[in-house]
């Protein structure tokens, strides 16, 4: 059956969760109402990125962008667009800055200024038809490597590519695959790594929700070149719809021949499982995770056992994070020189030599776009931020970018023309990490980011070694005494002491890195701390023990707004009069600050 | 279902991206029929289904199919432009069924401009 227009409907958590299926009901509703059920084909697709605006849903071959769409602007939408071919300009996207709404999704910088690698699926196809993806050429380079490629070629090819691990460590995806195959011991593993832990980060979810396939059949081409029968999929329980339609993936690939016995009648043998974790963040440490895959509390151990020789039931096992095990069939298809002619640095001789291909971010914070982007490496700090992310909104000023989660660091306004490779982040405090990318503006505080940071990773820290368990602690302690304004002279020295120990003594990454956000904050914003601790002031406005709220009588117009929302009754004053703050009443909630008409209401 | 085989990913590749290729605006010519109103009073619809039906019965894979408002001609009703790849729109107007079809064959397909049904080459001058 052939349809004239297909109505792309996002049905990622992010949309879901604004009303998405509830949409597409009654979109196919009103289609069939006026009777055009043969002509137009309601699709749902994996998330498109841009959460921000949902729900979404493109509308091709037009490529007409709308979004934030309600189930009141159906009808109008269908009539109008469908029956009259008249796209609807109220319902399309308006950038920042810009009146004229953008019709085409190619024309709105926040997809124009991306390159779709790892996301190549996204938004153009049903995750749960597996056709859909074989029609994207899906499967072709499982197809490739079983009738044409030894596995050692695999592996030189994927060397060749400069591909680079990107759940945060940025290591060499050939070399690891390569020390896997090389590894004595039988049987061997792939896993699949999806515990996405970082706050904020999205990434891997997305991945999974948009186009399961392309991980499955990432996981199959490299269990074939290191030799591996069985694969896990490990991820957390808070992914449902991920879960869900990776098992249909899983389904469907085993029906077709995908997955199981005698592959496309090539004699290799894979299967894959899915195993679910309990959401700790810790789990998403290689070692962690194997523990936890084998039943056991998750618990990173030493590193200088490899796990690629002794890794899940003491067996050789080859883990990768969602995004890389999705650019896999890319490579082979496109070939590694395609590849590693995206990014800067040069791979020929190593796969250490440089940043290659795209690398995924969840971009959130204070920035206009929030959502999914895959950008090329190399790419600019301030293109991220000003051209894909529309800038700061609220004609706020630019503070800082923490990029990596918790573990990475905060990078500041000075450095932001810094291309995003991941040496370049690592010699700056910080690293590429898993993706997680949060803006932050003028009005956020440093020191209470920092404190944000290590607060998660008390929570999350496993427990096991003293540097990660108590250090994180005090460093905790000290900077919640800070922004309390008891900060005490040395206290900069002390966090920055216990940092290296945690550096130097911390038993896996997730603890070496982890006083990351501290270090680089006051590497960059160290007059933040000191005017913290030495004037007790919060020059950001945000830490409440040292801000005040005071009314302008000037400006105050006496309206009795804030009287009205005050929730401690803490404003007092006569109608049309200057209204007073009782700063002994006063639980700093800045709900007057906000509703103030007028800016009458000041923080000191 | 039968396992597949090699070959078979390519013949589910042609089949669905029938379907699916108009998602990615990869078409060797595009045919927009005027859907305002006027244009759907003078049986625009009609205009449609001949299309989809030809591309069905021809199973021509590479030609898309598109919609847009009154073309500002509204005496002239049904009309359908017609872009083939690389060369200049054509503008036909006054369409019937059997009008529609012969331009699917000889212009769409084989590259002919009909050029008795035809009202114009080329596009309006826009400021956007």
């Amino acid at each position: 059956m052939a349809y004239r227009t297909h109505l792309m409907v996002c049905a990622g958590t992010g949309c879901v969760s604004n009303g998405a299926l509830r949409l597409k009901e009654a979109l196919e509703k009103e289609v069939r109402k006026r009777g055009l059920e043969d002509e137009v084909l309601v699709v749902t697709t994996g998330c498109n990125g841009f959460c921000g605006q949902g729900p979404i849903m493109v509308v091709q071959p037009d490529g007409v962008f709308y979004q934030r769409l309600k189930i009141e602007d159906v009808p109008y939408l269908v009539e109008e667009h469908l029956l009259k071919g008249r796209p609807v300009k109220k319902l399309m996207h308006v950038p920042p800055k810009e009146e004229k709404p953008i019709p085409k999704m190619m024309d709105i910088p926040f997809f124009g200024d991306q390159l779709l690698v790892a996301l190549r699926n996204r938004g153009l196809i049903d995750p749960e038809n597996i056709e859909e993806y074989i029609a994207r050429d899906g499967y072709s380079a499982l197809a490739k490597v079983l009738a044409s490629m030894a596995p050692e070629e695999v592996i030189e090819e994927i060397k060749a590519s400069g591909l680079r691990g990107r759940g945060g460590g940025g290591f060499p995806t050939g070399i690891k695959w390569e020390s896997c195959r090389k590894a004595k011991g039988i049987p061997k593993y792939v896993i699949c790594n999806a515990d996405e832990g970082d706050p904020g980060a999205f990434m891997d979810r997305s991945i999974i929700e948009g186009d399961p396939h392309s991980v499955l059949e990432g996981m199959a081409i490299g269990a074939y070149a290191i030799g591996a029968e069985q694969g896990y999929l490990y991820v957390r329980m808070e992914y449902p719809l991920a879960i869900k339609r990776f098992n249909i993936a899983v389904e469907q690939a085993r029906e077709y021949g995908l997955l199981g016995r005698d592959i496309l009648g090539a004699g290799f043998d894979f299967d894959v499982e899915v195993r679910r974790g309990a959401g700790a963040f810790v789990c998403g440490e290689s070692t962690a995770l194997m523990a936890s895959l084998e039943g056991r509390v998750g618990e990173p151990r030493a590193k200088y056992i490899h796990t690629v020789e002794h890794g899940l039931w003491n067996l050789p096992s080859c883990l990768n994070n969602v995004e890389t095990w999705t650019n896999v069939p890319v490579i082979i298809l496109q070939g590694a020189k395609w590849f590693a002619s995206i990014g800067p640095g040069d791979v020929s001789r190593s796969p250490w030599g440089g940043s290659k291909g795209t690398k995924v971010f969840s971009l959130a914070g204070k920035v206009y776009n929030t959502g999914l982007i895959e950008v090329p490496m190399g790419i600019t700090l301030r293109d991220i931020v000003f051209k894909v992310g529309g800038g700061i909104p609220n004609g706020k000023r630019f503070k800082a970018v923490q990029t990596g989660g918790p573990s990475g660091g905060f990078i500041p306004e000075r450095l932001i023309d810094l291309p995003v490779d991941f040496d370049r982040l690592v010699e700056v405090g910080s690293m590429m990490g898993s993706g997680g990318m949060v803006v932050v503006d003028e009005e956020n505080c440093m020191v209470d980011m920092a404190k944000y940071f290590v607060s998660f990773l008390v929570g999350e820290s496993c427990g096991k070694c003293v540097p990660c368990r108590e250090g994180l602690k005090r460093m905790e302690e000290i900077l919640e005494r800070i922004t309390k304004g008891e900060g005490k002279e040395r206290d900069i020295e002390l966090l920055e002491e216990i940092g290296i120990i945690l550096e130097d003594g911390a038993l896996c990454g997730l603890g070496q890195s982890a006083a990351n956000p501290v270090l680089s904050t006051i590497r960059y914003f160290r007059e933040e701390y000191e005017a913290h601790i030495k004037e007790k002031r919060c020059p950001a406005g945000v830490c409440k023990e040292l801000i005040e709220y005071e009314i302008d009588e000037e400006k105050c117009t006496g309206c009795a707004l804030c009287v009205k929302v005050c929730p401690s009754e803490a404003v007092s004053g006569e109608l049309k009069e200057p209204h007073k703050i009782d700063s002994s009443k006063c639980i700093k909630c800045g709900i007057c600050y906000e509703v103030c008409r007028f800016d009458a209401v000041l923080k000191k | 279902m039968k396992k597949l085989k090699i070959e078979d990913l390519k013949r589910i590749k042609e089949k669905v991206r029938r379907i699916t290729n108009l998602r990615e605006g990869a078409g060797r010519a595009k045919v927009t029929v005027h859907m305002g109103t006027c244009g759907i009073a003078a049986g625009a619809r009609k205009i449609m289904s001949v299309l989809i039906d030809e591309i069905e019965k021809q199973d021509v894979k590479d030609v898309l199919i598109a919609t847009s408002g009154c073309a500002g001609l509204c005496s002239r009703e049904p009309m359908a432009t017609v872009e083939v790849l690389g060369k200049a729109p054509v503008k036909y107007v006054d369409l019937t069924e059997e009008k529609m079809r012969r331009i699917f064959r000889e212009h769409v397909m084989e590259g002919n401009v009909v050029k008795e049904y035809a009202l114009a080459l080329g596009s309006e001058r826009t400021s956007f």
